[in-house]
């Protein structure tokens, strides 16, 4: 297959096809192969500039971002927020213009604002990838998650997804649901009352109040972080009640497939969304996970950039 | 200077007046209006207006706008402010008190009026604030306000979140006769940007409930009915705002409301892009609400469309969302807005909008204006409801631009603006 993506940014997996999807998926495939080679260097970003720009913390994501570009052969650049002009008061739309005036070919940014990675867009002649932007959209852990259960299952269709947590304040949740429905998957989502998103059942998904009823015969479960700096807002009444109503443990698990495998965005808390004994247990794909988000992103950054040069 | 406008079809409620007629006009007043004024010589007039196929309506009063003078001159001052009411149709308009300093007192009120005589080319009625400082603690000194020349109080832009201040108000403010206009906001529940609903869950931009504005409207109608005391409710959004005070006004309570026409014009799906130009306090809400809203000015419930104009630079727009300023630049799109959808696309008589736009709110304010008579004012807005215009924001006489219906295609526009006597809009053009 050979296509082309139809956006120079990457901004949302609700503006992707699910051909766009796949294909990526392909792409990212072939990276594989070149992270399984002993020579991580390939020239297809020789003379690229990539940059990272991230106004909340990462440790993950941007070293996964600066490593693809690397191994793909372009500079890769961070930038410090802390101790750039943006800590003197520079507007976003500003510096993301500076930035281009340098001739930078594919800005990273990541934002505590839902569609700060848009207005960045517009702003900006060459490639955007949205790596977060507050509680909208994080397209490239969701690639990477389909890409990992893709790699399980080869066809999505069908494969019954349960996804438990603060589905409220997470991007990735809702990425996955994205991702998921457009390869055709089945969902079932479940989490405190407080941190379920109004009207989110008209995406084609199934709301649950009990993780146990979510889980039932799923095939794979994605725990999302319970994001503690979040709580504030008085969510959830404590984190030992979350973990006796949501927390999945071993007990939990025997309602699901019996193949079930688990997944998680990371950074895990340990013994809130699952049992240690999960985390680091055989039906884990965690560690996977963050190795196919190199894949995935040498995927996008070539993708992107080959694009630009038609 | 005198004219005669020959043929327009008039249409003024407060004076029962629905039909073909001819009027004069001599200095700044009607001196007369009959179904056949026939011209003797073209000389009697200075200037004679042919209104054949055009609607004639009794000068349009918004009785909800913000001027930004003082403190925000960079937004809109006076001269730009009522010039882009005048090319919008409107020949009074009521500026809101959030200025800076706030118009609390009588001396930000009467500069407000002094101002407006020497740069304004439509009349201006300043509100003055209900409490001090817009903070909702203390009562503003409500009579010096009126006998400066304020025409009615609110916190717009502010909620009065104290029930037992805004009970004061309501009470207060009764001495003076002054309207009490509360914008319903319950602050524990608007920490967001947008109406809650699927749009906010696929933008990830924080939801307000529509429970929001109902619970306080739901106040304001328990404090009326309590006190036996008239409230007015700024800008409703919602269906349930809008069955909330349709039950009240059945059983007496002494309510009146407005809405604005971006809530019957657009829905939350005009944020899916992040669109900051139709970010607005209260939210856009969903298609049932707007189809609510349209009923409510319909049968009664909704009494007036204000336009809310609340201009920002474009600094204050073209930022994160989360960040940008709430409000759309109202008065050059309100009139071809009402007419466009509540008149064409959904068949709310002339009559009815003459009554929306003219007559109640020039009530609610007492201003003695919104009615077409001889011996009145002449204050008269003529639209051509058949022509059909290109909203371009780069031709807004408003200092700023911040309009979500740039580009929209709307059929009904406003031809001749006159504000007591004086042509100001002359052909859709401003003179």
């Amino acid at each position: 297959m050979n296509m082309e993506l139809r956006s120079k940014d990457l901004l949302g997996i609700k503006y992707l096809s699910g051909e766009e999807i796949e294909y990526i998926l392909d792409t990212a495939d072939t990276m594989n192969l070149i992270l399984d080679s002993g020579n991580k260097k390939t020239p297809h970003l020789q003379g690229r500039s990539v940059v990272t720009l991230f106004y909340e913390n990462s440790t993950r994501t941007r070293m996964s971002f600066e490593l693809a570009g690397k191994y793909l052969g372009a500079n890769c650049s961070n930038i410090a927020v802390a101790s750039s002009s943006i800590a003197k008061g520079e507007t976003l739309i500003d510096t993301v213009k500076t930035l281009d005036m340098m001739s930078t070919d594919v800005l990273i940014i990541r934002h505590s604002m839902a569609g700060a990675p848009n207005l960045a867009a517009r702003n900006f002649s060459a490639s955007v990838i949205n790596a977060g932007d507050g509680i909208n959209e994080h397209p490239t852990q969701a690639l990477l998650d389909v890409y990992t259960l893709r790699k399980r299952f080869r066809d999505l269709k069908g494969i019954k997804i349960a996804i438990v947590g603060d589905i409220l304040h997470s991007r990735v949740a809702r990425s996955n649901i994205y991702a998921l429905k457009k390869l055709g998957a089945d969902i079932s989502i479940a989490g405190p009352a407080t941190l379920i998103p109004r009207d989110i059942e008209m995406l084609g998904i199934k709301v649950f109040n009990t993780v146990q009823e979510a889980i039932i015969d799923a095939q794979a479960i994605i725990a999302l972080r319970i994001q503690l700096e979040r709580q504030a807002g008085a969510f959830i009444p404590s984190i030992r009640e979350y973990f006796r109503f949501f927390g999945i443990d071993d007990y939990r698990l025997k309602l699901a497939d019996e193949n079930v495998l688990i997944m998680h965005p990371g950074p895990v808390n340990r013994g809130i969304e699952l049992t240690s004994d999960i985390i680091d247990g055989s039906r884990s794909l965690i560690n996977e996970q963050v190795r196919n988000g190199v894949a995935v992103r040498m995927a996008l950054l070539y993708l992107l950039t080959r694009r630009k040069m038609k | 200077m005198n004219y005669l406008i020959k043929n327009g079809y008039v249409l003024s409620p407060g004076s029962n007046l629905k039909g073909k007629y001819d009027i004069v006009i001599e200095d700044d007043r009607i001196k007369l209006i009959e179904e056949e004024i026939v011209i003797h010589s073209e000389k009697d007039y200075d200037d004679i207006i042919d209104a054949s196929g055009l609607y004639i309506f009794p000068g349009f009063v918004d009785a909800h706008c913000h001027l930004r003078t003082p403190g925000y001159e960079y937004k809109e001052d006076i001269e730009t402010g009522t010039r882009a009411a005048a090319k919008g149709g409107f020949t009074s308009i009521a500026c809101m008190p959030n200025t800076d300093p706030v118009a609390d007192n009588s001396t930000v009120i009467e500069y407000i009026i002094n101002r407006s005589r020497e740069d304004g080319c439509v009349n201006v009625f300043p509100i003055g604030a209900i409490t001090k400082g817009l903070l909702g603690k203390e009562l503003s000194e409500i009579g010096e306000l009126k006998f400066a020349g304020a025409v009615g109080i609110s916190d717009d832009g502010n909620p009065v979140e104290d029930p037992g201040i805004m009970m004061k108000a309501m009470q207060y403010a009764s001495m003076f006769d002054i309207s009490v206009i509360s914008h319903c906001e319950e602050r524990s529940l608007s920490d967001g940007c947008m109406n809650e609903g699927l749009t906010s869950t696929m933008t990830g931009l924080k939801g307000i409930p529509c429970a929001c504005e109902e619970i306080m409207v739901a106040r304001e109608l328990v404090l009326s009915q309590y006190l036996n005391l008239p409230v007015h409710i700024a800008h409703v959004s919602s269906a349930l705002s809008v069955q909330l005070i349709r039950e009240a006004k059945k059983r007496g309570v002494r309510v009146t409301c407005e809405t604005c026409p971006h809530y019957f014009a657009l829905t939350e799906e005009a944020l899916e892009d992040f669109d900051t130009n139709a970010k607005v306090n209260p939210p856009l809400k969903t298609e049932a609400d707007r189809i609510a809203i349209i009923e409510g000015l319909r049968d009664g419930t909704i009494d007036m469309i204000v336009t809310d104009h609340a201009p920002h630079h474009k600094d204050e727009k073209n930022v994160e969302f989360q960040l940008a300023a709430n409000g759309i630049d109202g008065f050059e799109t309100a009139v071809a807005l009402t007419i466009d959808i509540l008149f064409h696309q959904n068949h709310v008589p002339l009559y009815r909008i003459a009554e929306l736009m003219s007559k109640n709110p020039s009530v609610l304010l007492s201003i003695n204006k919104g009615v077409i008579e001889v011996g009145n004012t002449a204050d008269l807005t003529i639209v051509d409801t058949k022509a059909e215009k290109v909203i371009d924001v780069s031709l807004f006489e408003s200092k700023s631009k911040n309009s979500p219906f740039n580009g929209k295609k709307l059929k009904g526009t406003v031809l001749y603006t006159i504000v007591g006597g004086k042509m100001i809009v002359r052909n859709g053009i401003l003179v």
